[in-house]
């Protein structure tokens, strides 16, 4: 009885009709082609300037001003690679792209670190230590999140040129975690609310102070978040352009202010393939922060966009 | 226990500094101090020789700003419509049970890994009229194919949407593919015994449920639009001439290059105005929602949260 | 084909896994059925499976006499109402129950006329206009119902439809479906891990444990006469007790106990052979008091524990060193620490092969 019980119709010949049983065949239907169809083709376009950059890039001038942008290199040539990492002019400088690798270096990490060890203090604090007054400044800090960054910025210049910090590394620090914490307190905020609140009687109850608390409880507890964060800021601070432009000065100019330069103010023939193999390499870091953690990334995506 | 609240923990006030300075410091005395500069004629460096809304006046005769002004809301309206439609497509198909849904999700969301200064090289060259798009599909033998919109006043802004297209997408097809996988199967379920085709399910049963979903896609572009710099600066440097120019760019060389600080704080808070308003507008959705939260029955809120649906 | 519902060899995998293995069950027109079983035994997803809502791995599904194995949900001639109600949000209860018409193509005036049938019956005219987020939980389930009714077919399937109720709905919506069930004398399934629902509602109940039906039979013969140890286990509160012991020459001994067990009806309508058995005794049907000298089966135990429970209280003894509780009148409850006699019948037990589980 078990499988499909078939009974032929004895006139009909050859014919043979099948008593519906077990799964149902499935079919390939137009819909199910069309859904691919579009998925593919979306993937396309997605796909379509990461491949005209690697071409590009291993590709020789003469190759390129023949027109072909997709094809693959015919001579394959490392020779923009090594010219954008350690020779293309940016004005009169020509040490490539690797003196805003390293700056971007200086900037990230402390950058990160700051940014995101200030953010938990903030984001507990407002979990668990709520004053008169604690949210209204949250609520400032919130509102901050949507601003847009020119309304504040020349005050900002003023300030810094006072204390000295402008075109400074700690200066540049500074105003990525001003910028930053906003999205990265409301994070940890939304996590420490999440976890149970007898945690933190039990603390008290056990005489531990805010610190103690702070230290020995909730931050070995947050490592997840806190990747999240690091995901967060990694990527957000390496790409950053406006601030490094404004704020870093020409001693710490990141990446992408020197991309932006090496591409820009070339004197004579653009050098295209030069140009991508720049553009991947300040790309590079992100790129790879994102394949690396995947899933994680998505979720730091759809936590940032909690705010809304 | 209500009255120690009230008590301010020292420690707590001094974990909280940073914060307290970066709020009243940053995002209001800066705002405050950027408005009143607004109403003097401020040059390189800041005085305070008030003259009313004589900037205000200047900037809305300023061809430059009016450029920017149709600039912001062409790209604001035709980026962030093709965003949500185009966001919401790629969740649904997504949503089809696809074997390669990881790969797919991973093509559509690297692109907002990178900055948006790689994003406009890239496009940048990929427009290139002489060597790009266009020369590669006319080398395929479509001598007469036509794609250099960066290099034509009237299409240069167009460019620049494809390219904050490609940037964004992915963000607002993970947000709305999140929402679509919070909603309830049994929903799903239930449209199926009625006999609903899978489209009309989408459209008017689990489209309205993600207003949530959509809100804050929608949200997150629009700060996007309003802060566009970077895009701009690497992909046109707001040309050719002027055609480009964006409030953010605006701005930027009226208080550098330009050294016009008291048009440029005109400007800059006229960008504020915007984001008001849709904060305004995102307050009201948050009130409506907790008073209908507060009525029987708490629907059950639907922002998604990548970290899982808690069961409570 | 006389059966309304009816499953032939049906399995379900998922990938290794056997979620429902080679089941059969046929059910009559008109019938209740309960398909009851703790979570993961598979009860919801054979009433997806019938639905049309999971595609089977082997086997055949009949609905009125026609196979609807391969058939879409719409098609089955089926209505079904969730434990979430899953009703949709946005729309109207009005829009809610005629929206699924509507698609079908029916005329107006048919979509009112079911709609003011389905409403009338259900009382939720009141709210044909309202959201569901302004709905309680309990007419919620009443539109989900309504949804189910419009579309007129024979069958409803129920998943676990009162889970999300609290305790009061919950008895009332009971109460209201089996009123439904005797006005419309439709086919109905439904899923639930709530024996109370099941023993109230049912006309038969399946009991289903990993993918199997375990006893399919009416609810009394469920109660009174359990096939086997889960059976037994599953269906009432506070459960059986089971004791091991031996079975020899019409005796159970357990302990340094001698039951005379020669009133107990053995399956196989004779003595029963000698082995090695688990008795079971139901808590409600041991006798402590006045009446226990009339018990053929008694002996004496110290009372552990008193639960008081209102009308009834549950006393916790030991017998044969193993747990052993009873239900009494809360009047006539023992104390804690006393020793008292108990007595029961073995003729309202239940005696188990030890090794097989099954009854004998």
């Amino acid at each position: 009885m078990s499988g499909a019980a078939i009974s032929t119709k004895p006139a009909a010949g050859a014919k043979v009709v099948v008593e519906p049983a077990g799964p149902k065949p499935r079919k390939l239907t137009i819909t199910r082609i069309g859904v691919y169809a579009f998925l593919v083709i979306s993937a396309i376009y997605f796909l379509l300037p990461l491949w005209v950059m690697l071409v590009t890039s291993f590709k020789t001038m003469p190759e390129i001003r023949e027109g072909y942008l997709f094809n693959w290199p015919r001579e394959f040539t490392f020779e923009p690679w090594i010219k954008a990492w350690a020779t293309a002019c940016t004005g009169r400088d020509c040490n490539g792209i690797s003196p805003g690798f390293w700056n971007s270096v200086k900037i990230t990490v402390p950058g990160v670190i700051v940014s995101i060890t200030i953010a938990a203090i903030n984001g507990y604090t407002l979990s668990y230590w709520k004053f008169r007054g604690s949210e209204i400044f949250f609520g400032i800090l919130m509102f901050g999140a949507f601003v847009p960054y020119q309304v504040v910025i020349y005050p900002l210049i003023i300030f810094m040129r006072e204390m000295g910090l402008f075109a400074t590394l700690p200066g540049i620090i500074i105003v990525h975690t001003i910028f930053g914490m906003p999205i990265l307190t409301l994070l940890f905020r939304n996590f420490f609310a999440s976890l149970p609140e007898e945690l933190f009687k039990a603390a008290r109850i056990d005489g531990a102070g805010y610190w103690q608390i702070f230290f020995r409880i909730m931050l070995p507890m947050s490592v997840p978040i806190a990747i999240v964060a690091v995901i967060l800021q990694v990527t957000g601070i390496w790409n950053d352009f406006l601030f490094g432009t404004v704020f870093a000065g020409r001693e710490n100019m990141p990446m992408t202010v020197q991309l932006n330069n090496i591409v820009t103010t070339t004197t004579g023939t653009r050098e295209y393939n030069v140009n991508m193999a720049a553009t991947i390499l300040a790309a590079a870091v992100p790129l790879a922060v994102y394949f690396i953690s995947g899933k994680w990334f998505v979720r730091g995506i759809a936590a940032g966009a909690v705010k809304g | 226990m209500a009255r120690r609240r009230i008590k301010i923990n020292p420690m707590a006030l001094i974990g909280l500094t940073p914060m307290i300075a970066t709020a009243v410091g940053v995002f209001v005395i800066c705002i405050i101090y950027s408005i009143v500069l607004s109403f003097t004629n401020s040059r390189l460096l800041p005085n305070f020789e008030f003259i009313g809304f004589a900037q205000y006046e200047r900037l809305w005769e300023t061809p430059r700003w009016l450029i920017s002004v149709r600039n912001i809301w062409l790209f604001g309206f035709f980026s962030i419509a093709f965003n949500m439609i185009f966001g919401y497509l790629l969740a649904v198909f997504m949503d089809q049970r696809i074997k390669q849904e990881d790969a797919f999700r991973t093509i559509f969301l690297y692109p907002f890994a990178m900055s948006l200064v790689v994003t406009g090289l890239v496009w940048q060259w990929i427009m290139d009229p002489n060597l790009g798009f266009q020369s590669a599909v006319r080398n395929m033998g479509f001598t007469d194919f036509r794609f250099s919109p960066l290099t034509n006043e009237a299409t240069a802004i167009y460019g620049v949407i494809v390219a904050g297209i490609w940037n964004g997408v992915g963000v607002t097809m993970a947000i709305l593919l999140a929402g679509l996988r919070g909603v309830d199967e049994e929903v799903w379920k239930a449209a199926r015994v009625d006999g609903i085709p899978t489209w009309k399910t989408y459209l008017f049963i689990t489209l309205p449920m993600m207003r949530g979903a959509f809100i804050t896609a929608f949200v997150l572009q629009c700060v996007g639009v309003v802060r566009v710099y970077d895009l701009i600066i690497a992909m046109t440097q707001g040309g050719p001439g002027i055609s480009t120019q964006m409030p953010a760019v605006f701005v930027i060389q009226h208080i550098s290059g330009r050294s016009n600080v008291g048009l440029g704080m005109a400007a800059a808070t006229m960008m504020l105005l915007p984001i008001i308003v849709l904060i305004a507008i995102q307050q009201y959705f948050a009130w409506r929602s907790r008073r209908r939260a507060a009525g029987i029955g708490a629907a059950v809120a639907t922002l998604p949260q990548a970290q899982g649906v808690k069961a409570s | 084909m006389e059966h309304s519902v009816s499953v032939k060899d049906l399995s379900l995998n998922f990938g290794a896994v056997n979620v429902l293995q080679s089941m059969n069950l046929d059910i009559a027109p008109g019938e209740f059925l309960v398909l009851l079983g703790p979570s993961g035994c598979g009860k919801s997803t054979l009433l997806n499976c019938i639905a049309g809502l999971l595609d089977v791995s082997d086997g055949q599904i009949f609905i009125s006499g026609k196979n609807v194995t391969w058939e879409e949900p719409k098609d089955r001639g089926i209505g079904m109402v969730f434990q979430s109600y899953a009703l949709y949000p946005q729309m109207s209860v009005r829009k809610n129950l005629s929206f699924g018409l509507q698609v079908a193509g029916f005329k107006k005036e048919e979509i009112d006329k079911r709609i003011a049938r389905a409403s009338e019956m259900l009382q939720i005219e009141p709210l044909l206009d309202r959201k569901p987020a302004n709905l309680s939980g309990g007419q919620r389930q009443r539109v989900a119902i309504g949804r189910a009714l419009v579309r007129d077919v024979d069958v409803f399937l129920f998943d676990e439809p009162l889970s999300n109720l609290d305790a009061k709905l919950r008895s009332d919506l009971r109460v209201e479906i089996k009123r439904l069930h005797q006005r419309l004398k439709n086919t109905m399934i439904y899923v639930t891990h709530d024996q109370i629902e099941a023993m109230t509602l049912a006309d038969r109940i399946a009991i289903m444990k990993s993918g199997v039906i375990q006893q399919l039979d009416a609810p009394n013969v469920i109660y009174n006469k359990p096939v086997n140890l889960f059976v037994a286990g599953f269906i009432g509160s506070p459960s059986m007790n089971f004791i091991n012991g031996r079975f020899e020459n019409g005796t159970v001994t357990l302990g340094g106990h001698n039951f005379d067990v020669s009133r107990y009806e053995f399956e196989t309508g004779q003595g029963g052979t000698a082995q090695d058995v688990i008795l079971g005794v139901r808590p409600e049907h041991v006798v402590i008091g006045p009446g226990v000298e009339s018990q053929p089966c008694q002996f004496e135990a110290e009372i552990e524990i008193v639960e008081p429970m209102g009308a009834e209280t549950v006393a916790w003894t030991k017998l044969a060193g193993e747990t052993f509780t009873l239900r009494t009148n809360s009047e006539t409850a023992p104390q804690t620490g006393q020793k008292i006699r108990i007595g029961f019948d073995p003729i309202r037990s239940s005696i188990f092969d030890a090794q097989s589980g099954t009854r004998i």
